[in-house]
């Protein structure tokens, strides 16, 4: 079980951010987080995409703050839980919580944090009226060992960097792939676009385009797939496995059932104070909150974030008088020993 | 009507249509207009912000306007989402000017 003083749901920047607010206030956080790397949106969107309203920077790219967050906020050890979900909330006798993940990991704290954005990411699913059926039973929107495709047949459906890279990685590994796309186009990276081409030509791969998935077939394991092709033919093609790889898109998901006060899709919180949610020691900052005059901007999140970790630390000691404190004056010091202080001025005399 | 506006005729996706006013000065795209007018639930459309890198503002046009033609982002994007037609457009890339006058458009279905 993972213990801590804040939990915090979402590694993006305004749950990464929430880290170093907690740790000047030396409470201890530790992160939950589907994806399986820190940054959210920031990495999963639009990593290499400029960001131009972080005060301080007149330019960033989204994964290089991702970054520099993560180098921020290493000093007060933060915990992750990565590449799980959120799956519930409850609450013991003395007040604390527990959330437990979809892959059964438990972590207790005093304050629980949402830090989610617009929820956790989810596979696009094609429309496949029967997909359902197959899921985990041959057919795979995420792939965590490789090596149950060894010597198997494998269809990849998508024109991304995912389907482009596991094309390449399971050329290596499978009998046979073959990489289905709607269009000739792929958005992918150049290189990887050039790999596939030269997988094509030496037959390690195969390639379909402008062709989709549009059946599938199979008693209790995914036996075959069936394409649309131009002038609508149609293939069928033997498979162990089909792998659509459309990229992921976020949902608010199992956080709705939490019984907190839902609004436009997002968590209504107390901004005259502590971004608190109708639940006590249940706080919600970023873009999954909403309140009268909401932004959903980073900057703002980062706002929320600090403002909270206030009342979070008046939950965590209720015993203990506190003052804001500023890092100009006081430094900072890590929970992995580091410090690092204003350098004294240097006096010297007129002679 | 002030000369700042067009009209734009959107049917939402419960099949709802409604005669929009929307400016053409703001520097506005569609899917911002669909928003600013909480013609769905927040959340659902332009979830990528308006960066073509999610086809959450997929939108069909319905009526014979000539519109800029996608970039390549759009069109790759695009040739990723559901419920695909020819006249699929993403919304975050049709800006609000003059010649949108008495455009019509129904919102793609949710993915």
């Amino acid at each position: 079980m993972v213990k801590t003083d804040i939990l915090i749901i979402g590694a993006g920047p305004v749950g990464l951010f929430t880290v170093f607010e907690a740790g000047l206030l030396k409470m201890k956080c530790h992160l939950i987080d589907v994806l399986p790397k820190p940054g959210g949106q920031c990495s999963e969107l639009y990593p290499k995409k400029p960001i131009y309203d972080i005060p301080g920077y007149p330019e960033i790219l989204a994964d290089e703050l991702t970054s520099k967050l993560l180098e921020q906020c290493k000093q007060f050890e933060p915990g992750f839980t990565l590449g799980e979900r959120a799956e519930s909330l409850n609450r013991a006798e003395d007040g604390s919580f527990t959330v437990v993940t979809n892959k059964g990991t438990v972590h207790k704290a005093p304050v629980v944090v949402i830090a989610g954005g617009l929820g956790s990411f989810e596979p696009r699913k094609p429309n496949i009226p029967i997909i359902e059926k197959f899921e985990n039973k041959g057919v795979n929107y995420f792939i965590q060992d490789p090596e149950i495709f060894r010597d198997k047949k494998v269809a990849i459906a998508g024109g991304g960097d995912s389907a482009l890279d596991w094309t390449i990685i399971l050329s290596e590994i499978a009998s046979e792939v073959t990489l289905i796309h709607r269009s000739n186009e792929f958005r992918g990276a150049l290189s990887s676009v050039e790999k596939v081409q030269e997988l094509k030509d030496a037959n390690r791969v195969k390639v379909k385009t402008s062709a989709q998935v549009v059946d599938l077939m199979g008693e209790n394991h995914l036996e075959s797939i069936l394409i649309d092709q131009p002038n609508h033919t149609k293939e069928k093609i033997v498979v162990d496995y089909f792998l659509p790889l459309f990229g992921l898109l976020p949902k608010l998901g199992p956080i709705s059932n939490w019984g907190l006060k839902i609004e436009k899709n997002a968590i209504k919180v107390n901004n005259s104070l502590d971004y608190q949610t109708n639940i006590q020691g249940v706080f919600a900052v970023g873009d999954v909150n909403t309140y009268p005059g909401k932004l959903k901007l980073i900057l703002c999140g980062f706002h929320e974030a600090t403002v909270m970790c206030q009342y979070a630390f008046k939950i965590i000691n209720p015993e203990k008088k506190f003052l804001l404190k500023y890092t100009t004056v006081t430094g900072v010091n890590g929970f992995d020993g580091s410090s690092k202080s204003t350098p004294n001025s240097i006096v010297k005399k007129i002679q | 009507m002030d000369n700042r506006t067009v009209k734009i005729y959107i049917t939402d996706r419960s099949g709802l249509s409604h005669a929009i006013e929307a400016p053409t000065d703001m520097s506005m795209n569609l899917m911002e207009v669909i928003r600013s007018y909480e013609l769905e639930d927040e959340g659902t459309v332009g979830i990528c912000g308006g960066m073509s890198m999610c086809a959450s503002c997929q939108c069909y046009i319905d009526s014979s306007h000539e519109l800029k033609i996608p970039s390549q982002d759009e069109k790759l994007m695009l040739s990723e989402a559901f419920n695909i037609r020819e006249s699929s457009r993403l919304s975050c890339q049709i800006f609000i000017s003059h010649h949108l006058d008495g455009l019509r458009l129904t919102i793609a279905p949710a993915e």
